[in-house]
């Protein structure tokens, strides 16, 4: 069997929790703590006990709400809560609150850059819904595991796309998206250190042979944690799937049941999880101890107001008012809070200037410290008084990158670093001339060399512009200093 | 009897339930069950034609608290009534495999 000989179309959908950042849990007041003692943040609201009653986070349903409206959702006027049957010890009331039939948020739709950036993907929101999280088992302990119900009932916002991602990168893609957009919503921190994201993709394959389509049967890879594990993982599954149809022709949808896949990080594959077909009878049911949620248009629009500008939508204002390009305002959009001190910024400064200054050594001294440029420790002012220098051209790039380098580790403005250090540029006619005249004094030869062989001249010109700078110290500006040049040759030519 | 569970649905619906009861209790269970949804079906000599669906038997909605930290339990607290403890973990026999939410 030839594989080149069919075309391949795969088919992806993800299933995306997300913590929200609330300070209480969804149903009880406990504190949400990342990395607190073991069963520490526990009510008996949340431990599950008998006669306890549920109260509804306020909070927790207008972050929901935001986010569906940011992902153009329709908001559901009336909501109510259900019993998910859930038979494991992190969940102790054995069902976990969700909601069933009535998402607050359905027929939404989020656009995501596809092939580099350049073209976007409308991928249709089917419906997000908030729900209780359920708490941690550990397996570390031989011969039982232990059950810390912390994390039981913090609110988590699930979200369902329909199948619209054509590829691994695509769906890569769409996460990173949806990260920006929650956090920049401030309704989650979305850290994938903290387990506050966690993806399920669905996959299939449309192969087809001429005219004949054959789809493969769908998987769900369980639980990914990170961006690098989702589009691994997809792009496993589209491999395996194609070769177990290739060997298999009865390996089709209609064949086969749906399965639970789980991703092995270290080896790189997919796993076979045991069908729990049987086991996966829900059993929802109305929670009696939980009253419905009614939003009219005036809490609606309250919310509305709270969305604030969406993140593609501040990329183009910043790419058009600030002189960007759309990847360099991308790049400068990939953390809130840098976005913020870059505009900030950019009103004290020179947008342009400090737009490269952004994305080339801000970045770089980011990155070497692994925080975001916003957690460098520079305030506004400066970062836009340095760019100010450079665009006007009174500091050059050397000298700009070593002014940077000091302004991390004192509070100084950079003109003062520039003063002191004797980095500004020189543009004292007199003093300019001086060091012409010795640079030409000093090089006869070359002078010589470019009055009488005009295809020379432009050589030569770099040539007595290096000397100057060498000279002067890397004080001179090299543009006047070109400029001085080309006029005293000039003159010597007669 | 309309409605009458049998001892294969009892079965059904303890290994959904994590329990493993006795064959007599299968027994004994199913024919309770059944009882029980015997009685419930009285229900459904009531005309509802016109009554809307509802999920909720109050007429109460959006009953919120303020998203306002309040204090929680000790973990000595959380763990006094639990059958074993590890450390401050709940200790349960070992859980296998397992679904996520
Ligand atoms: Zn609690």
């Amino acid at each position: 069997m030839q594989r080149s000989q069919f075309k391949y179309r795969p088919i992806i959908g993800l299933e995306i929790h997300v913590q929200l950042a609330t300070r209480t849990k969804l149903f009880c007041s406990c504190p949400v703590v990342f990395g607190a003692e073991p069963n520490s943040c526990v009510c008996p609201v949340c431990l599950g006990m008998p006669g306890v009653l549920p109260v509804m986070n306020r909070q927790a349903y207008e972050f929901s709400v935001r986010t569906a409206i940011a992902l153009n959702c329709q908001i559901a006027p009336f909501t109510k809560w259900d019993r998910k049957s859930y038979y494991y010890p992190d969940l102790p009331k054995n069902y976990q609150i969700s909601q069933y039939d009535l998402p607050l948020g359905f027929d939404g739709a989020f656009d995501v850059p596809v092939d580099g950036g350049g073209e976007s993907r409308r991928v249709r929101i089917r419906r997000a819904h908030l729900e209780e999280d359920a708490g941690k088992n550990l397996h570390e302990t031989p011969g039982i595991t232990q059950v810390d119900l912390n994390r039981t009932g913090t609110p988590l916002l699930e979200i369902v796309t329909e199948p619209d991602l054509a590829s691994a990168d695509e769906a890569y893609s769409f996460c990173v998206e949806l990260q920006k957009l929650v956090t920049y919503l401030g309704v989650s921190e979305a850290s994938m250190q903290k387990g506050q994201m966690r993806f399920e993709p669905n996959i299939n394959v449309v192969i087809a042979d001429g005219d004949r389509e054959y789809r493969t049967p769908i998987s769900e890879v369980k639980n990914l944690n990170s961006f690098r594990s989702v589009r691994n993982a997809i792009a496993y599954e589209i491999e395996r799937q194609i070769n177990d149809w290739l060997a298999d022709r009865d390996y089709v949808i209609d064949k086969r049941s749906k399965e639970n896949r789980g991703w092995d990080d270290n080896r790189g594959v997919t796993e076979f999880q045991r069908g729990k077909e049987e086991a996966h009878d829900y059993r929802y049911f109305p929670d009696p101890d939980l009253v419905p949620v009614e939003i009219d248009d005036t809490w609606l629009e309250r919310i509305r107001a709270s969305v604030g500008e969406l993140p593609r939508e501040r990329q183009s204002r910043m790419a058009r008012s600030y002189g960007l390009t759309e990847s360099d305002a991308a790049t400068i959009l990939s953390d809130k809070a840098t976005a913020d001190l870059f505009e900030q910024a950019a009103s004290a400064g020179h947008p342009p200037t400090l737009g490269k200054q952004f994305i080339s050594f801000w970045s770089a001294k980011a990155n070497e410290r692994k925080v975001a440029i916003a957690a460098l420790g520079i305030d506004a002012e400066r970062l836009g008084q340095l760019s100010l220098m450079t665009a006007d051209g009174i500091i050059n790039a050397t000298a700009t990158a070593t002014i940077a380098e000091k302004m991390l580790a004192c509070t100084d403005p950079p003109r003062t670093i520039a003063e002191t250090e004797g980095l500004l540029q020189v543009r004292d006619e007199g003093q300019m001339n001086a060091w012409v005249d010795q640079a030409f004094a000093a090089n006869e030869q070359a002078v010589r060399d470019a009055l009488a062989n005009p295809k020379k001249m432009q050589q030569a010109r770099g040539f007595l512009t290096g000397q100057v700078m060498k000279i002067s110290g890397g004080q001179a500006d090299p543009k006047i200093v070109g400029k001085m040049i080309t006029e005293k040759l000039a003159n010597m030519a007669g | 009897m309309a409605g009458a569970i049998s001892e294969e649905e009892v079965r059904h619906i303890s290994m959904l339930a994590r329990l493993k009861p006795s064959d007599e209790e299968v027994h004994r269970f199913s024919e309770q069950l059944s009882a029980i949804l015997a009685y419930m079906e009285q229900l459904n000599e009531v005309d509802t034609t016109d009554v809307p669906p509802t999920a909720h038997a109050l007429p109460v909605h959006n009953v919120f608290r303020d998203d306002r930290p309040g204090s929680s339990l000790s973990p000595d607290q959380a763990l006094a009534n639990a059958p074993q403890r590890d450390d401050n973990f709940f200790a349960v026999p070992k859980v296998l495999e397992q679904d996520s939410v």
